[in-house]
């Protein structure tokens, strides 16, 4: 534990935890999270992530940022249109800390990379904003053992479990297959209250820094529910699913799928 | 009752809140189970705080010593992780 002077005064908040302290702040420094989107959701875990102190940052996302995005994506700016978006988050959070690695990959995450791009990491968050994406990740997780911090918004509404294979459900438990595209909110009935991704991705930023602290109560058996408009949060019971066919006794999901169908991507 | 000899010494001398607690912590932190931490410190809330806050993170306060007009000196002991 060699804190230089800056990070013992940057870090003085967590070490003064109890929970925390220098042994918890290097597990911190450490540690290396893989956050799927650069978007509503990716940029607060992003932004939490690296103002705590994650020693590497793998960010990905294949869209630039665009002047929709702003009402929402805290870590971009107006400059920044047309620059891919985690070339925009990698500028943001170096500058908020350049102890943390930020490795910016400006690419689609599919079956044929994906393992590859989750071995190396403790952690998985994601912050997709498509189901062929969700569903691909909670797929290739499971599979490799690698614990999975899901959120999701739409609207007014937002959802945050968390998923450490064996231990607990996994997104299939809860929602087996994905919907058909026809069911999935058109792009015009898709908006969503700006302040709403940050409250999510704030759920998911301490889910991650507690399994890095192995500290409190992880979401592996239940989800949080928040309901914006009732000024309600909801923690539901989530049951994992013998009959799972990627996570259950009996798999019939054994290797990663075509997930790319017809969905209109939502754009969080 | 024989005098205590500290394993490690610290001084903190011009530090104020919350830099007093966290040198100290992060000393106590880097010691053995059953070894003593000396404090030296001239922040009087501190010599207040940094005894109760030890105590609540679970270590024993063996001494608070005034040695001067604004100098402490605080002996903690180990005794959790």
């Amino acid at each position: 534990m060699d804190f230089t002077e800056d990070q013992i005064h940057r870090y003085s908040r967590h070490i003064i935890l109890p929970e925390v302290g220098g042994k918890g702040q290097e597990k911190i420094m450490n540690a290396k999270v893989f956050i799927v989107g650069a978007g509503g959701l990716g940029c607060p875990v992003g932004y939490y992530l690296t103002a705590a102190g994650v020693g590497t940052l793998k960010i990905i996302d294949n869209d630039k940022v665009e002047l929709s995005n702003l009402q929402r994506q805290i870590a971009h700016s107006t400059d920044r249109i047309g620059m891919p978006k985690v070339d925009s988050v990698k500028k943001t959070f170096e500058a908020l800390n350049p102890d943390v690695n930020v490795i910016a990959l400006n690419q689609k995450i599919t079956k044929e990379n994906i393992f590859d791009l989750i071995g190396d990491c403790d952690v998985v968050v994601d912050g997709s904003d498509n189901f062929p994406t969700r569903y691909l990740v909670n797929d290739a997780c499971v599979m490799a053992g690698k614990p999975l911090v899901s959120g999701a918004i739409l609207r007014f509404e937002g959802q945050v479990t968390t998923i450490v294979p064996k231990l607990g459900h996994c997104y299939r438990c809860l929602f087996e297959e994905m919907p058909p595209a026809g069911l999935v909110p058109s792009c015009q009935e898709a908006g969503v209250l700006g302040a709403l991704p940050g409250i999510v991705g704030g759920l998911q930023a301490m889910e991650v820094l507690k399994y890095i602290l192995d500290k409190g109560d992880l979401l592996t058996n239940s989800m949080i529910i928040f309901e914006a408009m009732k000024a309600r949060f909801r923690k539901v019971k989530v049951p994992k699913n013998p009959d799972c066919p990627v996570c259950g006794n009996n798999p019939t999901i054994t290797e990663l799928q075509d997930y790319d169908a017809e969905h209109c991507r939502l754009n969080f | 009752m024989n005098e205590v000899t500290p394993d490690k010494k610290i001084d903190i001398r011009g530090l104020v809140c919350p830099y007093t607690f966290v040198r100290s912590k992060l000393a106590i932190e880097g010691m053995e189970i059953g070894q003593v931490l000396e404090v030296l410190l001239d922040y009087e809330d501190a010599s207040i705080n940094i005894p109760k806050s030890m105590q609540d993170h679970g270590q024993s306060v063996l001494k608070v010593d005034k040695i001067n007009d604004k100098e402490w000196i605080l002996l903690i002991r180990k005794e959790k992780d």
